[in-house]
This record gives structure tokens, sequence and C-alpha cells, in this order.
């Protein structure tokens, strides 16, 4: 069942957002004078939003000379209200059912997602990365598993299959997504970014999220690897406390060992050591899972 | 270049007893180059009389440039006579609406349609050529070009720089610079302001030595604290990008509509008596005021 990836870049403008930002974004924008900040931190903790404005604002339809990375950027360069009916216009379209046929589960890709994105941001704080760029150390993060969204969406009854099989046979999903699929959701997501014209570094990181072949690669690739494989490191250890702990330690573990050489280099530190060092991280990964308030979703 | 202000209200038309000495009419500007050839920016209430004079004298050839398609800046457009008579040759240039996805046409077209004017636009008999626009796109009218800037507005909106002959002109529309969304004390507030810094430098520097600049400048100082993002200038900005970007002339235009002449200009004579104003020299703009470049 390979897919044909021409028409899924076709159907992709038409992908609802999550619940949680539709009610939020139409809630706020009944008043005439709402808040800039907090139509803004709704959009910017919602992959799908982000993806869809950054879309938009680098479209020719915008025609603009600079090269948009952030939803800030895109607030400051186009205006809150613009930015802000095309969120409405997004929200209208409808919410994205909280559960999909291929078994996907949205409040775990969101927060992974989320958690991906705030550890990128504190990792490029820490490695000296300048402020300017960390916002799209964040963005990149937070749109690194878009492609899932799709295939989940788009083509639930394979997707369903890659999921049974990933799990039954304890593979890892990218590895069952090309088996199925002909494509991982890497490859798909930055297919349809590139599609979209957002900025080639940001195409890239998501391209190379579970690989590091490429042989000019970013540090904002290494980080988007590095900290995929962190936020799962770290959902194994929370696990750990409440399940059959050793076994998820032991995987925990694994994750570390098995990290590339070039992103063990970048790191310069195994994950269980930057657990330590990266100070707030619990707190600011809490913040944000705590924003989009998931267990408040029917 | 001779530029001609024809319409220096915002908002909405206000004829009356009041508006006699500045004018009542809604934005547009009329610039005819040294060697004949003519731009018109925005089309609100202003470019009506203009196109009565401009008919007398057949066929009438003109570029427009639309800064922005709020009301006050095209709802002159459909009394515009050249656009009714054949031979007439007009060019009509404004961005895309990448947010309802309309084209230029489409949206001009809209303001013709059965419920709100009787004539269709597709009844228009002059030559009409409709051009989207993309930032920074230059565009040749005869000796003159003509660059867009977008600029912050609550729509997209165009500034315009004309030069010809050595001399610049620029026209900033609506124009109220970009503020920051967040307070001191949150963590976005630096990142963000150096983004606002950044935008605010692409348009010092697009705008650098220009020699006479029209910009947006509908409230006052006091005025201000209560119409924060409703995408309009004040004396302060005004004087801040004329100090900035070096302009030797700066006309304050988009008046509120609820400015009489006496308020006009008692608040000009307030902020000249300021003690920190640049050397640019500042004037109200009028209704029929001409600038010769």
């Amino acid at each position: 069942m390979p897919i044909n990836h021409d028409q899924l870049i076709e159907m992709v403008d038409k992908i609802p957002t999550f619940q949680e930002s539709v009610h939020r974004i139409l809630s706020l924008t009944t008043s005439a004078d709402c808040s800039p900040k907090d139509l803004v931190q709704v959009i910017e903790y919602d992959p799908i939003l982000t993806m869809k404005v950054l879309k938009l604002v680098n479209s020719a339809y915008f025609g603009l000379s600079q090269e948009v990375t952030s939803v800030n950027h895109a607030v400051v360069y186009v205006g809150i209200n613009t930015i802000k009916n095309v969120a409405i216009s997004v929200a209208t379209t409808g919410a994205l059912p909280k559960t999909n046929k291929a078994g996907l589960n949205m409040n775990q890709f969101w927060s992974h997602s989320l958690a991906v994105g705030v550890i990128a941001k504190l990792l490029a704080e820490n490695k000296g990365v300048g402020k300017n760029e960390q916002a799209n150390y964040f963005v990149a993060g937070l749109l690194h598993d878009i492609g899932k969204v799709l295939f989940a969406h788009f083509l639930p009854d394979d997707y369903q299959q890659v999921l049974q099989k990933a799990e039954s046979e304890n593979l890892p999903i990218h590895q069952v997504e090309k088996q199925l699929l002909g494509f991982d959701h890497s490859e798909i997501g930055a297919m349809v970014a590139e599609k979209w014209q957002l900025p080639a570094e940001l195409v890239n990181s998501i391209k190379s999220h579970h690989t590091t072949d490429n042989e000019d690669q970013s540090p904002l690739s290494l980080a988007i690897y590095a900290a995929n494989q962190m936020a799962h490191y770290l959902e194994l250890h929370k696990q750990a406390s409440s399940e059959d702990a050793p076994l998820l330690l032991a995987q925990a573990a694994t994750i570390d060992e098995s990290l590339p050489e070039k992103v063990k280099v970048w790191l310069a530190w195994p994950l269980s050591e930057v657990n330590k060092w990266l100070v707030n991280l619990d707190d600011e990964i809490d913040k944000a899972i705590t924003f989009i308030d998931l267990s408040d979703a029917d | 270049m001779i530029i001609t202000l024809r319409g220096v209200r915002g908002s909405i038309p206000v004829p009356g007893k009041d508006t006699v000495k500045y004018g009542g009419n809604t934005t547009c500007i009329d610039i005819m180059t040294d060697e004949g050839d003519r731009i018109i920016i925005d089309g609100g209430s202003g470019i009506r009389p203009l196109g009565q004079e401009l008919v007398a004298q057949l066929p009438v050839n003109c570029s427009i440039f639309i800064t922005h398609t709020h009301w006050d800046h095209i709802q002159g457009l459909p009394f515009f006579l050249p656009l009714f008579i054949p031979g007439n040759n007009v060019g009509i240039y404004g961005s895309f609406d990448p947010v309802y996805m309309k084209d230029l046409k489409t949206i001009l077209a809209q303001q013709m349609e059965y419920c709100y004017f009787p004539v269709r636009e597709s009844e228009l008999n002059a030559n009409i050529n409709y051009h989207n626009l993309r930032e920074g796109q230059k565009i040749q009218v005869g000796s003159a070009t003509v660059t867009p800037i977008l600029i912050n507005h609550p729509v997209l909106n165009f500034g315009y720089k004309v030069e010809a002959n050595g001399k610049k002109f620029f026209f900033t529309g609506d124009y109220e610079p970009p503020l920051n969304i967040y307070s001191p004390e949150d963590e976005a507030y630096e990142e963000y302001q150096r983004l606002v810094d950044q935008q605010k430098k692409v348009l010092t520097d697009f705008i650098q030595d220009v020699d006479v600049v029209v910009a947006d400048c509908q409230y006052t100082r006091e005025e201000y604290p209560t119409k924060k993002g409703w995408g309009h200038g004040t004396h302060d900005s005004c004087i801040d990008m004329a100090r900035d970007a070096n302009i030797g002339t700066l006309y304050f235009t988009h008046h509120d509509p609820t400015r009489t002449d006496s308020e006009l200009d008692k608040i000009y004579a307030d902020v000249m008596n300021r003690s920190d104003l640049p050397a640019t020299q500042f004037h109200i703009a009028m209704e029929g005021t001409k600038i010769k470049l």
C-alpha cells in the first residue's frame, strides 16, 4: 500500500486542528480586543496551527521578502489581526476527532511534540545558541512528528496496521511505516513542510530526526534528534515510577546507549546526565502541557 | 515630480463646516512625474474629484496603487470616472488577500456587486489591468519606480516608495509601529522586542533619506493609550520615523474623522513647540496641497 504523496500533500490543507485549540481560539476571538499574547500562545503550542500559520505567511500569497520562522515573527511581520483571522479560518474548518481509526493517541502525540519543543529550546539555550534562533528550535521540536498526524488522518486503515505491527513486533514506528507505506513520518512531514515553503533548516530537522546519515547535519537537526530521544527517555523514567520499572529503565538505558555518535558528540553528555543539567526541564514541560490542558478535553 | 494630496482624512469622509480648511475626503494622493506619468496612491473619496478633472483630457493613462483595501482607501474607486470610458488605460496594483484568498480584482469587484452599486466591475469600459504585488517588487511607471513595503496595520498594508529623477517620496498608508505584546516580566518579551526592532529597522532602512513622507498620524499622544492596536500612528511615531530615517519633510495625515480644523491647528502648534524635534520639516496634510520635488 505505498502512498501517493502528491495526493497526500493536496489533502493536508484540509486537516483540522486540535479541539482544545479550536475552542480556545473561538472563545478568545469573541471579543474585538482579545489578548494578542493569549492568542499567540494557543497557536504556538499547537503543531498544526503553527505549521499552517508558517505555511501561509511564507507562501507566495503573502509574498514577503523575509522568511518567517516563528509565530511571534509572523505576528510582528504581518500584524496580530491578520494572524488572528488566519487562526479563526483554521479553527472554523473543524476540529481533529479525539480518536482516529488508526489508533494514534492524539493526546500523547501533542504532549510529546510539546516536550520535544521545550527540550530542544533548552538544549539550544544551554549550547549557547543565540536568543534569536532559540524560537526555531522550539518550532522544529513541535513539528518534528507532524507526519504521524497526516498518516493517521488521511490513511487511517493503513496506519492502523503500521501501529499494530510496531506494537506487536516491538519495532520502531518509523521502520514499520517505511516497510508498509514506502515513506516514514519524518519523510512525509518534511515533504509537506518543503511543499509549504517552510525554512529549509526546519524541513531538514523534521526529515532527519530519525537519521544522522546526512553529511552536513545542522546543530538544529542534531538538537531535534537528541530532544526526541530525551523526551522518550524521560517518559520511560516517568512510567517506571508506577509500572514495570526494571524493563522500562532498561529500555531508557538502551535509548541512551544507542544514540548515534554525531548526536553524542554534539550533546557531549549521556541523556542520564543531560537530565540533571537542563535546569527547569520538568517545570517547563509541565507548564506547556498544563496550558494545553489535555485532561479537560472531551 | 508634483505630488497633490487629494484626500487626507481617515476612516470616513467628513464634509462640513469643521473640515473646510483641511478637507473631509478620505485618502488619495496624486503624483505626476516630470515626464508626465501619473501615479495615484489609494482610491478613497478624494479620487472622485480627481477623476472628474482627468476626463477633461482623454485618454487617461494612470497607475493606481492601493495601500490596503479598507473602505476609506477604496470607496472612491467606483466613482472614478476614467474607469468608465473606453480607451483609458488604468493599472491597479495592491496586495492579494491571503486570509480569504482573494485577488485584488475580486476584492474591488465585490464592492461593486449588485447590492452595493448599480454598475458591475465587468461593465467598466476602460482598459483595466490588475496586479497583485509582492513586497519589494519594483514597478516601473514611465520614469518612476514604485516599491511596496509591508508595514503593520490590522490588514496587510503596503507603504509605497516612489522614486523618479533622483527624488524620493514615501506614503505609509495606514501604519502603527508594531508593539511588544508581552510585558517586560514575560520570558518572551526580549525576543519579541528584538523582532519588533528588526522590523522597524527594515522600514527605517527602506525610507532612509527620503525627501518627502506622508505618514499616518490619526491619534495624539494623549489619545493613543486607548487606541493601541487599532493600526494608526501618532505624532510621536511620525517624529521618530522622521528622525531615524533622516526625512526631509513629513506631512501628518489620516486625520481622525472627529478632528476639526481648529483642533488640527492647535495640536500642530503644540507638537511644534516640543524641544526634541529633528531637523525634518513637519506639516499638516491638507486637501489640495501640492508638493514639488
